[in-house]
């Protein structure tokens, strides 16, 4: 069965059709979703990716999350959904609560923008389940506002619970344990700052990224 | 009654203010010594209609608490003024 991947689109996201073109190289269909419809439309996966969605104002995700597309990416997530928050769209999910922590400015206000090198730290959340714990994927980020952030009882929390899905082989952002991205407790809901489907192809300078994608579409195949 | 209100918005203690250091760090610089623990927080102000000041404590607080700052993070303070009635 093709996967279906819902890409939500806010004014001044734009990632959205990276995502659509690293979607299709695994095999799946990317379909956008305006923020401002009420609906996540019978999707199998929703990917909310990155931009500046309604400009950053007040903070990365704060306006955003009071769209009507994201109370249905809210349901959607709660019912067990593969929800992936990329760049802006992980402080998006943060913001909406679906997600802990909080992403701040980057130690030493420097805009990040290279490959990086993550390390996979759990293979249980629905992104990465087609990767090896320990092993490094090649994934370019691109951001300001990066640098996690959660109180001790939240990070505690997430290692209990093997919930720090990547974390940067040489820190570029001050992130607390050099956490690149999270999930929820159910694995369904991911979010990272590091760009996924700007390594979908050999041609980008690495395809590292197919394996996440790969594993999102295995794992909505399997929630339908 | 309509009120004034200021809210200032700033990082939690303990969270680090990366704005704030390179501002530290910048200070000497112009000759200004002796300045630490510089933070950079938000202003937001506006006017708000209700019925007496508790109720605009109480939305502005819930304002606060769901909009204007984000409680992981930051901390948000309020104060309220009754603006002048406009002439009859």
């Amino acid at each position: 069965m093709t996967v279906t991947v819902g890409i939500v689109v806010f004014p001044g996201t734009n990632c959205e059709l990276d995502v659509i073109e690293a979607v299709a190289e695994v095999g799946g269909v990317g379909r956008l979703l305006w923020h401002g419809d009420s609906s996540v439309g019978g999707v199998d996966a929703v990917v909310v990716p990155g931009g500046f969605a309604h400009g950053d104002y007040l903070r990365p995700g704060a306006i955003a999350r009071f769209s009507p597309m994201m109370e249905s990416v809210g349901e959607f997530a709660r019912a067990g959904g593969p929800v992936v928050g990329i760049c802006n769209g992980f402080q998006v999910l943060t913001e909406a609560g679906l997600l802990p922590g909080a992403l701040q400015k980057n130690a030493g206000l420097k805009f990040r923008c290279g490959l990086a090198d993550l390390v996979v730290a759990s293979n249980r959340s629905v992104l990465t389940t087609e990767c090896v714990v320990g092993e490094t994927l090649r994934i370019p980020i691109n951001h300001f506002e990066g640098n996690y952030t959660c109180d001790a009882e939240t990070l505690a929390r997430l290692h209990a619970e093997d919930r720090i899905v990547v974390r940067y082989a040489d820190n570029p952002n001050g992130s607390i344990d050099d956490i690149a991205g999270i999930c929820n407790d159910g694995g369904n809901v991911v979010g990272l700052m590091p760009h996924p489907e700007r390594a979908s192809h050999p041609l980008l300078g690495s395809a590292d990224g197919q394996k996440l994608f790969a594993g999102l579409l295995a794992g909505a195949d399997a929630t339908v | 009654m309509i009120f004034s209100a200021t809210v200032q918005v700033t990082l939690r203690p303990g969270i680090s203010d990366p704005a704030g250091s390179t501002i530290e760090r910048s200070l000497p610089t112009l000759g200004f010594d002796g300045v630490t623990d510089v933070r950079v927080g938000k202003l937001v102000t506006f006017t708000i209609s209700a019925t007496d000041q508790a109720a605009a404590r109480a939305e502005v607080d819930d304002m606060c608490r769901r909009f204007l700052s984000n409680p992981v993070i930051e901390d948000a303070s309020v104060s309220l003024e009754q603006a002048a009635q406009a002439p009859a």
